[in-house]
């Protein structure tokens, strides 16, 4: 990600770029122009939270091409340890999030190197097996509470001005963090380190051959991928005010942000972020309708079917096979 | 201790005979198709309200229902198969992955709006079986030995029929399968259902002694993962073994720490065969 000046001035005139970020603002300042400002911003955290999980997926999913199941995993931990150290240590939230971010990075440096040897259906299968240990570690650990979790003291929140403030800082910095998301995840996919992820995507044999080194680059892809879920997840339970086993590890949350990057566009920038909120809002949609409340999975089921059987680049890959012009804008 | 120790371990390697069954139809479509079925869960769940629903309707024995049941799983399998897995059965990994998750999102949201998310039990007892220290309620025995008859019938079906040898055939080179005049998709579609009948049958000894949700199947699911790669995935008979290994782990483990430990355990085991044998404990399958 060398970003010389030459570089620099072809991402800033990358009218993609913009669009992807541009969309995701227009999530983040939905809140200041709401009606109920409280209730939206709740709405879009799980919106944002969505985008930047499905975004940093993509990195492994959609650009380097190994299915990962247990994304999760780095969610529920870095939100775990930036939890502990807030709720024990008293620690500030701004660090708690980089010490999310940092035990969601070593334990992906740790794992990458072992499973990311595992190819196709094994890797997906690993993935799923370290979610469940860590969660049943997690159950176990009594520093962290065990099977109960922790609470947040409601004194904590005083620090950064009462529970109101708590929440609209912990907001923004959730949509501030998405935006950077989206913008890491470009940034790989246009530079010479994504294009390395790409034809390990299409023939990981012959990318070796070409002098890329696999095992390395899979493995940082790996990281990346975790480092954003982790610092997600500090924030998403500080706003929560308690953390449980069973609330921070939910293989099916995983599925869901694979679903969302199918549904926009698995490989693309804007697919994820699209994806994301499409399928948020849709199944907000189905949760508060009298018709859909009670089979709102089987719609989001019958969905995900048509999308897999059907149109299996996601909406963002078809319009760009679709309409060739368009190409330079969705990327 | 001693005593806790064997009856422990006869309870999990009882249990284990109904893993195996259980992780034998993931098995068996992974063999046959490489598709990982990930709507496992919630046919096993499927299995369990099937003989919930034959007892508590019409007050049929479990064993009997068990009949209809397995048939109701075949057909189940079939169906899903032509729908779902079919038109990506050649495509990456991650379009038969998502497509049988969909089925699992559309299994269980129709089951939650069904029957709701509060538990169930089927009220039927057959008494115990003392032995020395040991007691163990008759309905795990008859489960283990109806899980062995299902295994051995599978393995007659598939070693001496018509339809079996052809599952084998698919399974070792689809194409030559298809020009000696094997109907390959039919042969496929069968063997996703005996898959899916094999859930359905493990759920539904499952439900005569623990209670259970329509959300229950999940933790089976992923002790059948744990066992397909003890037992090499692909590998059905492999996949008993695993199962009964799983169950002794089950019944060991807890003698010697809190029986929370055991699924730390039992996936950190599972990540650790990955990485070492990924064809499995005795897969045959390179």
């Amino acid at each position: 990600m060398k970003a010389t000046g030459g570089t620099l001035g072809r991402v800033l005139r990358d009218p993609g770029l913009w669009l992807a970020l541009a969309i995701t603002a227009a999530i983040g300042l939905w809140p200041a122009l709401a009606g109920n400002r409280a209730y939206a911003r709740d709405t879009t955290f799980t919106i944002l939270k969505a985008v930047a999980l499905a975004s940093s997926l993509n990195i492994l999913l959609g650009y380097t091409g190994y299915v990962n199941f247990g994304n999760i995993v780095f969610f529920g931990l870095g939100g775990y340890v930036g939890f502990y150290l807030m709720d024990v240590h008293g620690i500030h939230l701004a660090l708690a999030v980089l010490a999310g971010a940092l035990a969601a990075a070593l334990l992906a440096l740790l794992l990458g190197k072992a499973i990311l040897r595992l190819r196709g259906a094994y890797f997906a299968l690993a993935t799923i097996g370290v979610n469940e240990a860590v969660r049943a570690f997690v159950k176990n650990f009594d520093p962290f509470g065990g099977p109960v979790g922790m609470t947040l003291n409601f004194q904590t929140y005083r620090a950064y001005g009462g529970a109101d403030q708590a929440l609209w800082t912990a907001y923004i910095a959730m949509a501030m963090l998405t935006l950077i998301t989206v913008l890491v995840s470009y940034l790989i996919k246009t530079s010479r380190f994504g294009l390395g992820l790409l034809s390990i995507r299409e023939n990981e044999d012959a990318a070796e051959v070409l002098g890329i080194n696999a095992p390395n680059t899979k493995t940082w892809a790996y990281v990346l991928s975790a480092i954003f879920p982790g610092m997600v997840g500090v924030l998403f339970f500080f706003k929560n005010g308690n953390i449980q086993p069973t609330d921070a590890f939910i293989l099916h949350q995983s599925i869901e942000a694979i679903v969302m990057v199918m549904l926009g566009g698995q490989g693309t920038v804007l697919g994820p972020v699209l994806g994301a909120a499409a399928y948020q809002l849709l199944r907000l949609y189905l949760l508060v309708s009298p018709i859909f409340k009670n089979i709102q999975l089987v719609v989001a089921g019958v969905l995900l079917l048509l999308i897999v059987l059907f149109v299996p680049a996601g909406v963002v890959g078809w319009l760009r096979s679709r309409f060739a012009r368009l190409r330079r804008v969705l990327v | 201790m001693g005593d806790f120790l064997i009856a422990s371990l006869v309870d999990g390697l009882l249990l284990g005979f109904i893993y195996g069954i259980a992780a034998m139809g993931l098995s068996l479509i992974w063999g046959v198709m490489n598709v990982i079925n990930l709507s496992h869960g919630p046919i096993i769940a499927l299995g369990m309200f099937g003989v919930y629903l034959a007892f508590t309707g019409i007050g049929l024995n479990p064993y009997l229902s068990l009949v209809l049941v397995a048939v109701g799983g075949l057909l189940l399998g079939v169906l899903i198969y032509w729908g779902a897995v079919h038109r990506v059965i050649d495509a990456p990994h991650l379009s038969s992955l998502l497509a049988t998750f969909a089925v699992n999102m559309i299994i269980i949201g129709i089951g939650t709006a069904l029957f709701t998310t509060s538990p169930r039990n089927v009220d039927f007892s057959l008494g115990s079986l003392a032995l020395g220290p040991i007691t163990v309620p008759w309905t795990r025995v008859a489960a283990a030995l109806a899980s062995a008859l299902v295994t051995a019938l599978l393995y007659l079906f598939l070693q001496r029929t018509q339809p079996g040898k052809a599952i084998r055939a698919v399974s070792d080179n689809r194409a030559a399968a298809e020009l000696m005049g094997i109907p390959t998709n039919w042969i496929l579609a069968l063997a996703f259902g005996l898959g899916t009948m094999l859930a359905t049958i493990s759920g539904g000894l499952i439900a005569t002694f623990f209670p259970f949700t329509i959300l229950a199947g999940g933790s089976y699911e992923l002790k059948s993962f744990v066992i397909c790669v003890l037992g090499g995935l692909g590998n059905p008979l492999g996949a008993l073994v695993g199962g009964l290994l799983l169950g002794a782990l089950e019944g060991v483990i807890p003698a010697f720490m809190e029986t929370s430990w055991v699924p730390v355990l039992e996936f950190v085991l599972f990540i650790l065969i990955l990485l070492v044998r990924p064809q499995g404990l005795f897969g045959s399958k390179s």
